[in-house]
């Protein structure tokens, strides 16, 4: 049962919050996860500071080149930012993807990845753009990869007791490079993803200088495909070539038999004609062609 | 247990409370608001049916802590329209039939009404996408989305 609610102006307020708490109070940002997780026993907590009223957290801005997303920004800001549609759209397009309109509205990008669900559409996006989180703790700031603040499935290894992530930052698509997003799911709207893809590519001289390729649900986290990526290093960009490396993304996939998500059988079988079309249509957002 | 003043405006009044901190928003407008216009359908943010507008936004109001509404602008079916002078999405969705037994509507309505309150000129893609998230078990969504094109050709006429 929830004992205090408390509302911090500033980041290092919200973290003396916690830390006066000793590890009984914890971060709500939109609260669509946590709030289902607290009745049923899955988060215990006595206290939660909200971050929405830290104006600085609810920004999306760009500095040098690097896309900065405050945590306190919901899907649907990042959704519907011209900036995020045109320097990340694999980031714009899984923001828009995640459960519903009124969720979007509440939910929050850092929150996402905060949650660890291995198949968080925004977190798999990230990965895919090389995202870096910035989290205020006791001892001052640190960094993380996103790919690796996944300690296992909805493990995180941000404390949200004592931590608070304060942005979620990513190079811009520079011109010559691409993202894109592809999602499997039952219906369009209000579903879990039975399979997510996103991919960043850079592109030179009719071949591809780097990609970075990143599926789920197949793992306890967003997984590198990473013998694909591989594959794809300086190569040609043709149809022979990206239909090799989409087969290859299975070395590192392992889905599971899911009621929800279905088969593993079937997600084996599908995973790579999705990151086929994700990989074509980078190739094309990068001003390149697949002939 | 730490009981907590809550203020904020409520449809349009400014309104002081006392909230526990886990009490969730639905349920304060609910029980101790009595406003029960606003519907709690399944408490876990998939049917819609507690969609109130938060700052110009439709949100889940199951799944919102009352005390995040601290200093907020919350807007209810209560507070949009009345018998004697209908919001047109609540006239739209009288006149075309937009309705079975009714529990979804006043979740439908803050949905389109959010949306309205952006646009008055929808795609039938931004009407899909905002009622996406608003379950109707009666009947379809084609009547629901023809009154919402509606409301707004109303809404144009008007402005």
């Amino acid at each position: 049962m929830l004992q205090d609610y408390l509302f911090p102006e500033t980041i290092s307020e919200a973290v003396s919050f916690l830390q006066n708490n000793e590890g009984q109070a914890r971060i709500i940002a939109g609260g669509t996860d946590l709030l289902l997780d607290i009745p049923e026993g899955k988060v215990k907590t006595n206290c939660l500071v909200d971050i929405n009223r830290i104006s600085e957290l609810k920004k999306i801005t760009m500095e040098d080149g690097v896309i900065y997303i405050g945590a306190a920004v919901t899907h649907n800001q990042v959704a519907g930012s011209e900036l995020i549609q045109e320097k990340a759209a694999a980031l714009a397009c899984a923001a828009s993807c995640v459960g519903s309109h009124q969720v979007r509205n509440s939910a929050t990008v850092a929150g996402n990845v905060c949650n660890a669900q291995p198949a968080a559409d925004t977190a798999v996006a990230l990965v895919a753009l090389g995202a870096t989180v910035e989290i205020a703790t006791p001892d001052g700031t640190q960094y993380a990869l996103v790919e690796k603040t996944y300690a296992g499935v909805g493990k995180s290894t941000i404390d949200s007791t004592c931590q608070l992530v304060t942005r979620v930052s990513f190079p811009a698509a520079r011109k010559n490079q691409g993202t894109a997003f592809v999602r499997l799911h039952q219906r369009n709207a209000l579903a879990l993803p039975m399979l997510n893809v996103a991919v960043m590519v850079e592109l030179a001289g009719g071949r591809f200088k780097w990609a970075r390729i990143c599926m789920a649900p197949v793992g306890p986290g967003p997984m590198r495909a990473l013998s694909a990526e591989q594959a794809l290093k300086d190569a040609e960009i043709t149809p022979e070539v990206i239909e090799k490396a989409s087969r290859a993304v299975l070395e590192h996939a392992n889905p599971r038999n899911s009621a929800l998500r279905g088969s593993k059988e079937y997600r084996t079988s599908v995973l790579p004609v999705l990151v086929r079309r994700a990989l074509e249509q980078a190739v094309a957002n990068a001003g390149g062609t697949c002939n | 247990m730490n009981l907590k003043i809550l203020k904020f405006t409520l449809n349009g009044e400014p309104i002081e409370i006392t909230v526990s901190p886990d009490d969730m928003l639905v349920d304060v407008l609910r029980d101790k608001l009595e406003l029960t216009g606003t519907k709690k359908g399944c408490g876990k943010g998939e049917c819609g049916a507690c969609t109130v507008i938060i700052n110009g936004e439709a949100v889940n109001s199951c799944l919102v802590p009352a005390m995040k509404t601290m200093g907020a602008n919350v807007e209810t079916i209560e507070g949009i329209g009345s018998p004697e002078k209908f919001h047109p999405v609540q006239e739209a969705f009288m006149d075309l039939g937009a309705i079975q037994c009714g529990f979804c509507t006043p979740g439908m309505i803050m949905s389109a009404k959010a949306l309205l309150d952006k646009t008055t000129s929808p795609t039938s893609k931004e009407i899909k996408r905002s009622l996406s998230g608003n379950i109707c078990r009666c009947t379809g969504y084609v009547k629901i989305e023809e009154a919402v094109q509606a409301a707004a050709e109303k809404m144009r006429e008007k402005q």
